[in-house]
């Protein structure tokens, strides 16, 4: 349980926003052409990190906008929130 | 047996006031090499080493555990037993594993308390009746006991149960496996230690893997805050963590960790003596043999590893529970907590050998794995020591994400497991 700075919105409670997963997976640009091995890849292998992970969210009950948060894993301590689109402020 | 549990010892102890029972397993350290190594100290790592020891003939085998054994999933879980699942791979993993269960206490010389009180899983909607009775005789073509109740049985059943029509989600019916139940947790860990401590096996609590050293593509032993370990086999059995240690062999799993929360409530007197789940509304319970009511929640929708869950989450839960069962509502919760659950995308486990020789995990159990413990360590010991799955777990392979055949019990099952 925490609170989340929406980028349009200001800060809210965690319990408005619904988790996207890990952010910043590329939707492979020619379908057809993939493997099954990159299927499994891009479709459900996850890095599932413990400590800083890149990840989306949406403000469910709220502006409906995605947007992207940085969050450490093992205390979801939140470092930084940037927009869709957005480079990550931090590394 | 060195230490044979019996009502003899109980009454012999019983003369030195009980200070003179031996210890139930060693605390050695490790030693510079082991033919196979358990990475993981919870109920499916020590019966994983267990079965080595006992039925593939692997002595020199250890278990390390970060904290100490049975203090993760294990201890943090609500006990539940059952194999009703739809998929005929999942029923008969999971059945192996009830069958192991109903003689585990003997085998084990230790009382893990396994009770067969039956669970009964209930349906909200007119969907739920469908699926309910659909997975009914699924089950029984399996060979798995269950039968379809209507409202009237599931309130003699569980009296308790508020079966008005007049509720948001009134109850239509439900299914009930009466060989299903519940078992002590904390026994389960112990009793597994001690069996497979008796064999020679080596439990080292308190040493944290930090590394898996590999020679191209096998395994070479392990780093450890006990230093290095050689060993040729690697049985990871890390739950939660099952990302964090494949990532220091460079593997990627499709497993997403997330906190799930359970609490208890004040011990009362015996009043509900089964275990009712409920996947609509999310609301499952049960009462332990202390006269807690342990009460299952969700997990949140975010990778955690923090073993805190969302406070929203656990109300959702005591509002289903409140109006199921009007009679707990003056009741106080005494503990609440979380664990961390390594979660599939088909909501099945992996038990299973990778692209790394000599590295096998068993992960993915997600929000059910307690059930599975004997037939999981059964099954995942057999993996290990053959190179080769057992056709129980042959399905549960991870490659299957890469073929698409997928064991989906997501919609198929409960989701609470």
């Amino acid at each position: 349980m925490f609170l989340i700075n929406c980028p349009y919105c200001g800060e809210r409670e965690q319990s408005e926003f619904k988790a996207g997963g890990e952010a910043h997976i590329i939707r492979p640009k020619q379908p057809t052409e993939l493997s099954d091995d990159q299927w499994a890849e891009y479709l459900f292998m996850r890095k599932n990190i413990k400590g800083i992970q890149f990840e989306r969210w949406v403000h469910t009950h709220g502006c409906r906008k995605w947007f992207n948060v940085v969050r450490d894993t093992s205390n979801d301590i939140i470092k930084a929130v940037y927009k869709m689109g957005e480079k990550p402020p931090i590394k | 047996m060195k230490n044979k549990y019996s009502l003899f010892s109980l009454v012999k102890n019983a003369f030195s006031y009980h200070e003179n029972w031996g210890k139930a397993w060693k605390d050695p350290e490790p030693k510079k090499e082991y033919d196979a190594i358990i990475i993981g100290g919870g109920g499916h790592g020590l019966a994983t080493a267990y079965y080595l020891a006992k039925k593939h003939d692997m002595k020199n085998i250890a278990v390390v555990e970060k904290g100490w054994i049975g203090g993760g999933n294990t201890g943090r879980n609500t006990t539940i037993i059952r194999s009703n699942y739809l998929w005929d791979a999942s029923a008969g993993l999971y059945d192996h594993a009830l069958k192991i269960w109903e003689g585990l206490s003997q085998e084990l010389n230790y009382n893990v308390m396994f009770s067969q009180r039956g669970v009964m899983n209930l349906a909200h909607n007119l969907q739920d009746v469908r699926d309910l009775k659909r997975r009914t005789h699924a089950n029984r073509l399996n060979g798995i006991d269950a039968v379809y109740l209507n409202t009237d049985q599931v309130k003699k059943f569980c009296p308790i149960i508020n079966t008005s029509s007049n509720i948001r989600y009134p109850v239509l019916g439900g299914t009930l496996q009466r060989r299903a139940g519940t078992a002590r947790h904390d026994a389960v860990a112990w009793g597994y230690a001690r069996g497979a401590d008796e064999m020679g096996v080596d439990i080292i609590q308190n040493c944290e893997v930090k590394g898996i050293k590999r020679d191209g593509d096998s395994v070479e032993g392990i780093e450890t805050t006990k230093g290095f370990i050689k060993t040729k086999k690697i049985g990871v059995v890390a739950a939660g963590h099952s990302s964090v240690i494949a990532n220091m062999a460079g593997l990627k799993l499709p497993l997403e960790s997330k906190p799930l929360q359970a609490l208890v409530s004040e011990p009362v007197k015996p009043i509900i003596d089964t275990v009712v789940m409920s996947n609509a509304v999310h609301a499952y319970v049960s009462q332990s043999d202390k006269g807690e009511l342990v009460i299952g929640a969700g997990t949140d929708d975010y990778v955690s590893y923090s073993q805190k869950g969302s406070h929203d989450i656990v109300e959702g839960t005591l509002n289903a529970i409140l109006e199921l069962y009007p009679i707990f509502s003056r009741m106080r919760m005494l503990r609440q907590w979380g664990g961390i659950v390594d979660i599939c995308p088909d909501a099945s486990p992996i038990i299973s050998k990778t692209s790394i020789k000599g590295l096998y995990f068993n992960c993915g159990w997600g929000t059910g794995g307690f059930k599975a413990t004997p037939g999981s360590g059964d099954l995942f010991a057999h993996t290990i020591a053959n190179d080769e799955p057992h056709k129980l777990n042959a399905a549960f392979n991870l490659n299957r994400f890469v073929s698409g055949d997928l064991v989906d019990e997501h919609g198929a099952a409960a989701v609470a497991h």
